[in-house]
């Protein structure tokens, strides 16, 4: 398994390698960020004061190799809009997002697992039927609609929950958390309902797909004619089969729910990385958005790594099949 | 998104609107306010941006605060003179203490104007208001300031940078301020607590100069989307919002538990025009060859802006929320021309106009304009257009978002402006006539600081000469009549083409109302119980 590992992480740095050049060239072509710095009752002197002193005056490309040499002793560059170290400023809004894509996470599979498996072991039943209905909704819905209709129904029109903002927070271990406080949960919850959506029909989908192959397998009428009961058929034999495609995709996704959750964050003004990469491309924050990009690579790296080790405990011919190589 | 979303809040908030009333604050002390946008520092030196200008208001006072209006009322000072033609005199208030309990003197204006120009890793910092003036203190209530040449906006200037403590704030570095730990000031509220992107709390400073404020806490609360906005004030997350979308406020004013406040803001929406090119990159013969450029002749200038109906981009677009513009500034502002009425929409004038100008049969034109910086910007531009198409020049219409617009706008691949017919704004910084003129209308002259946003690079020297002699004119009267002078040969030149003056809106809860700023800012000492 670990050449397996370090083959897959030389391929990572050629990657990133890859990225760091995309990324910082084509921000480079979207325009002249000192245009959105300065103030307009500053004249052409000052404004080229401040080009020169954010260092874009300097050719493309020793700006690419300033920002290659820090990059490889850790420094991802200073924003230009805040004057503070960029991946500091990413750091410190993650956890917020972090939380807001486990508890998406969570919310996809204590929903997403139960609703899936009934509709596969009685898919003829009203309900399945319901609860497929439902799925493609939750794939076909855009995010911000639904985002905007939770705060209409439940904040505005029923005042059950906060419309916005993350609530009383905790400081765990260095790092602020809303689980622990009723009113940060009640910030929480729509949120990562919306974000949630999405991922909860996906494993609806493929828990009931899953299931309803599994139970022609053999091995299920095995374990039927041993006489086994069916919450044990149901609970070990069929879940652990049909959970490895489940963990596969929720990893990938849960990549996608922490990179990504720039939308849901918006809408719902949750001050986590979302939020501070749509600024950042907005004014052109260019140190921020590489850094991110960079980030978010790095991100996907280790996901995948996971998913493999948990794969292989799940199914140990992955493990066999490695050494084969 | 704002636009596709907006009209279903609005639906929706009609559906609700009899069936719910706003859940109550939690004291009726706290004010909660949701802003468009968000500081980027505490440090009120950091950049001189709207979003921290507006949160240092608070926190701070400069040595002449800016009312609602602009003008520039005694705040740290109490009177300030020129004693002759090269030294302003300013009176400080004495007994102000600052929110730590330390005495303000003289030593911290002198330390302040020695800290503004240089903080490090500022992306554009105070230093405008500051270079070419030198300060000493005369005694611990007086100080002088000199300049080289005569320079009437030393109020202007000086009533833009905050006063720090000499103590705690000129030591302190930009980190410092997020703290907490340097940044106090002597304005009407100190600062509390800041968790970036999420909240910026602060708290009364009952032994305020100017009056304890009534707001015992207030919570700046950065929502960005305008629907969420709108959404936090109906269900009571917050009680104030401020740039309320327009596609909204029909409903809101529907609702008898919102109260909408409005009023003009310093922001002059105009086109500006390429009058410098003979070739003009947007400017095409009909068909599509070559021409020589049109814009150049002042009568397709008046054309264009007689094609235009200002009422209608009011009514239509603007949901009534602009005033049709006839100069650079609305009236009741420093140096704005009396004489001068917005162009009547007159078509068929503007068409004899362009068969005078010798191009009957109008020509092909590309307009351009950002979609995501002002009031319903793209949507005005679209306007425009049609209306253009409607005397015969055939108007395209290109929009972009603001971090693209703005930087090809000013200087393209060769490092002229790129575009040919421009929608730009622009906010009167000084709150008088001398801030649009010298950056819009003067000779784009890079070594002068003059014309710096001058788009079109419009260029008559005798207008130069007068916005010149005005800009070293020490008596106010004079200076008045001057400016609104070169605004009268500007406008009559059609330097630019004024559309519209934006007016803005800020929703609360009802029992509140804001007092509007023309400089946009929504400030809590602004918040006032009905």
């Amino acid at each position: 398994m670990s050449v397996f590992i370090l083959r897959r992480m030389l391929q990572s740095v050629f990657v990133m390698v890859a990225m760091a050049v995309i990324v910082f060239f084509g921000i480079h072509f979207v325009g002249d960020p000192v245009y959105m710095f300065v103030s307009p009752d500053m004249d052409q002197a000052d404004i080229e004061q401040v080009t020169r002193a954010l260092g874009l005056d300097r050719p493309i490309w020793e700006q690419f190799w300033a920002f290659v040499t820090s990059a490889l002793q850790g420094d991802l560059g200073q924003s230009f809009v805040f004057g503070e170290p960029a991946l500091g400023l990413i750091l410190e809004r993650m956890p917020a997002t972090l939380e807001l894509a486990f508890a998406a996470l969570f919310l996809a599979v204590v929903l997403g697992l139960p609703l899936g498996l009934y509709a596969g072991l009685y898919p003829d039943s009203g309900v399945s039927k319901t609860i497929m209905a439902g799925s493609i909704l939750g794939f076909s819905l855009p995010t911000f609609w639904v985002g905007i209709m939770m705060i209409m129904v439940f904040a505005v029109i029923l005042g059950w929950l906060p419309s916005t903002g993350r609530g009383e927070t905790v400081d765990v271990l260095g790092v602020e958390l809303s689980f622990f406080t009723l009113d940060g949960l009640s910030h929480l919850a729509l949120p990562a309902l919306n974000l949630a959506l999405l991922k909860i029909s996906l494993v609806i989908r493929l828990t009931r797909a899953g299931t309803r192959e599994a139970m022609l397998q053999d091995y299920i009428k095995f374990a039927r004619a041993k006489g086994l009961s069916r919450s044990r058929i149901v609970g070990v034999h069929l879940l652990k089969n049909i959970l490895i495609p489940v963990v596969t995709v929720l990893g990938l996704e849960f990549g996608s729910l922490v990179a990504f959750s720039v939308v849901t964050e918006t809408i719902f003004a949750w001050p986590g990385m979302g939020k501070l990469l749509i600024e950042s491309i907005q004014q052109l924050d260019r140190p921020v958005i590489v850094a991110y990009l960079m980030m978010i690579v790095v991100v996907f790296v280790v996901i995948n790594l996971l998913v493999d080790i948990v794969y292989s405990v799940l199914d140990p011919r992955v493990r066999l099949g490695d050494r084969g190589n | 998104m704002t636009s596709i979303t907006a009209p279903l809040v609005r639906a929706l908030a009609c559906a609700a609107c009899s069936a719910v009333a706003l859940a109550a604050p939690a004291t009726a002390e706290d004010l909660t306010i949701g802003v468009a946008s968000e500081a980027t520092s505490i440090d009120p030196h950091f950049h001189n941006l709207g979003p921290n200008n507006q949160l240092s208001f608070m926190i701070y006072d400069r040595l002449a605060n800016p009312d609602d209006r602009q003008n520039f009322k005694p705040g740290l000072a109490v009177s300030w003179q020129p004693v002759n033609d090269t030294t302003w005199e300013f009176k400080l208030r004495e007994g102000v203490t600052f929110h730590d309990g330390s005495p303000f003197t003289a030593d911290d204006v002198i330390c302040t104007f020695e800290r503004a120009p240089n903080v490090p890793n500022s992306p554009a910092g105070f230093g405008t208001y500051i270079k070419g003036k030198t300060f000493e203190k005369i005694d611990d209530f007086t100080v002088h300031v000199k300049t080289e040449a005569p320079y009437p906006l030393m109020v202007n200037d000086l009533g833009n940078v905050a006063i720090i403590s000499d103590e705690k704030g000129c030591s302190g570095t930009t980190q410092d301020f997020n703290d907490g730990v340097a940044s106090v000031g002597t304005g009407p509220f100190k600062f509390v607590e800041y968790v970036p992107g999420d909240r910026i709390v602060l708290a009364a400073n009952a032994d305020y100069w100017g009056g304890a404020p009534i707001w015992e806490t207030v919570t700046l609360k950065p929502i960005k989307a305008g629907p969420s906005r709108v959404a936090a004030l109906l269900a009571g997350d917050v009680d104030l919002i401020s740039g309320v979308p327009t596609t909204d406020i029909a409903t809101l004013k529907a609702r008898d538990d919102v109260t909408l406040s409005q009023g003009v803001s310093n922001r002059v929406i105009y086109l500006h025009i390429d009058q410098f090119r003979e070739n003009s990159p947007f400017v095409k013969a009909n068909g599509g060859g070559d021409i020589e450029n049109p814009l150049m002749d002042q009568r397709v200038r008046k054309a264009i802006s007689k094609a235009i109906s200002r009422e209608l981009i009011r009514d239509r677009v603007m949901e009534g929320l602009s005033i049709p513009a006839g100069q650079l500034l609305p009236e009741g502002f420093f140096g704005v021309s009396e004489n001068l009425q917005p162009e009547p929409y007159d078509p068929e004038g503007a068409k004899a106009l362009l068969a005078a100008a010798g191009v009957p049969d109008g020509f092909e034109l590309t307009i351009h304009g950002p979609n995501d910086r002002y009031l319903n910007d793209a949507k005005i531009v679209e306007a425009i257009a049609q209306m253009l198409n409607r005397i015969g020049i055939k108007a395209q219409v290109e929009t972009m978002p603001r971090s693209v617009y703005f930087s090809r706008a000013s200087s393209g691949a060769d490092g002229l402006p790129e575009f040919s017919l421009i929608l730009v704004g622009w906010g009167a910084g000084s709150g008088e006539a001398s801030s649009p003129l010298r950056a819009l209308i003067a000779s784009y002259d890079k070594d002068k600081g003059m014309g710096t946003a001058n788009r079109g690079r419009y260029s008559n020297p005798e207008v130069d000469a007068v916005i010149e002699e005005a800009l070293s004119e020490v008596d106010d009267e004079k200076r008045a009549d001057l400016l609104a002078r070169a605004t009268e040969m500007a406008i009559e030149d059609l330097a630019i083409i004024p559309i519209h003056y934006q007016v803005n809106t800020w929703a609360s809860k009802k029992g509140l109302s804001y007092i509007p700023r023309t400089d946009e800012y929504t400030l809590a000492q602004g918040v006032v119980k009905d």
